[in-house]
C-alpha cells in the first residue's frame, strides 16, 4: 500500500514539475506547482512528517501560491506573455485531476493511521506497540513541538523575526512612493 | 510493487531539484523562475524528510520547518521585488532588466 502511495505521488510529482517549468503562461504553471505540493505533502505523511505534511498544505499550497498568484493577477500580463486560451476539455481534466488528488492525500492519511480500535483483536497477532502516555512518537506535532520549544528555541524566536522583517521589507518595497 | 526506500526518496528529490534548476535556467519570466526556486526548496525538503525518517532523528522536521519559514519570506519579499520592478519597467522578463550591466 505504501508502494503504491509512492510510486503515484512520484510519478505525478515529477510530470507536475515538468509542466510548472514548460507552460508558457505563469497561472498554470502556479496551478501545476500546487499540485506538486499537494504530492510532497502525500509523500511527508509516508514518512511519518504528519505536522510538516499539514504545514505543507497551509503554508505553500494555502499561502505561499495564493501569494503567487495573486501577484501574476495583479501584474496583468499580456496576451504575449500569457499564451493562447486552453480548450475546455482540458480545464475539465484538471477539476477531475485535483478531485482525483485530494482523495489520494486523504486515502494516504487514513493508510499511514494505526489500525482502527473497532478492529478485532484476534486479525491482529501482534498490534503495534502504543507509545506510552506523554511519549510522543516519531513525526507527532508533540515530538515536534517539544524539540521546537526546548533544543531548537532560539532558531525558533529568529525566524519568527525573520518574518517580521520580510513583512516590514514587502510592505516598503510594494509601496508606490516612499515618504520621510 | 517494489516497497520505497531511503535510495527511492532520495533520487525523487534529485529529479524534483534538477527540474527547478532547469526551470531557473532556462525560463525568463521572473515568476516562473520564482516557482522553480520554490519547485527545488520543496525537493530538499522532501531530502530532510526522508533523512530523518531513515536516521529517526526529528531534527531534519526542524529544518523543513525553518527552510519553509525562510520560503514564505522569500516568497513575500521576491514578489513585492517583481511587483516593483514590473510597475517601474512594465516587464517581468529577466533579460530586459539590464540596468546593472557595465
Amino acid at each position: 500500500m505504501e508502494a503504491l502511495f509512492f510510486w503515484v505521488f512520484a510519478v505525478v510529482s515529477v510530470v507536475a514539475g515538468v509542466l510548472v517549468i514548460t507552460r508558457r503562461n505563469p497561472v498554470t504553471s502556479a496551478l501545476w506547482l500546487v499540485v506538486v505540493m499537494f504530492c510532497l505533502a502525500g509523500l511527508f505523511l509516508l514518512l511519518h512528517g504528519f505536522f510538516l505534511a499539514a504545514a505543507q498544505v497551509i503554508v505553500y499550497a494555502g499561502a505561499i501560491m495564493v501569494l503567487f498568484l495573486f501577484v501574476i493577477m495583479l501584474l496583468n500580463l499580456d496576451d504575449v506573455e500569457l499564451g493562447a486560451a486552453r480548450p475546455t476539455f482540458v480545464k475539465g481534466l484538471s477539476v477531475a485531476l485535483a478531485g482525483g488528488l485530494v482523495l489520494l492525500v486523504v486515502a494516504a492519511l487514513l493508510a499511514g493511521r494505526p489500525a482502527p480500535v473497532a478492529q478485532p483483536p484476534a486479525a491482529v497477532a501482534t498490534p503495534p506497540a502504543a507509545p506510552a502516555a506523554g511519549e510522543p512518537s516519531f513525526g507527532d506535532p508533540e515530538a515536534l513541538a517539544r524539540l521546537l520549544f526546548t533544543d531548537y528555541l532560539i532558531p525558533f524566536e529568529l525566524a519568527s523575526v525573520l518574518l517580521l522583517a520580510a513583512m516590514v521589507g514587502a510592505v516598503v518595497l510594494a509601496k508606490r512612493e516612499l515618504r520621510p | 510493487m517494489i516497497v520505497p526506500s531511503l535510495e527511492h526518496y532520495l533520487v525523487l528529490s534529485a529529479i524534483l531539484f534538477v527540474l527547478g534548476a532547469i526551470g531557473v535556467l532556462t525560463r525568463r519570466n521572473g515568476l516562473i523562475m520564482f516557482m522553480s526556486i520554490e519547485l527545488m526548496l520543496n525537493a530538499v525538503n522532501l531530502t530532510l524528510v526522508a533523512y530523518s525518517r531513515h536516521l529517526a532523528d526529528m531534527a531534519g522536521h526542524i529544518l523543513v520547518f525553518m527552510v519553509m519559514t525562510v520560503a514564505a519570506a522569500e516568497a513575500a519579499v521576491g514578489l513585492a521585488i517583481i511587483w516593483a520592478i514590473f510597475r517601474n519597467r512594465t516587464t517581468v522578463n529577466i533579460d530586459e532588466l539590464t540596468l546593472m550591466k557595465g
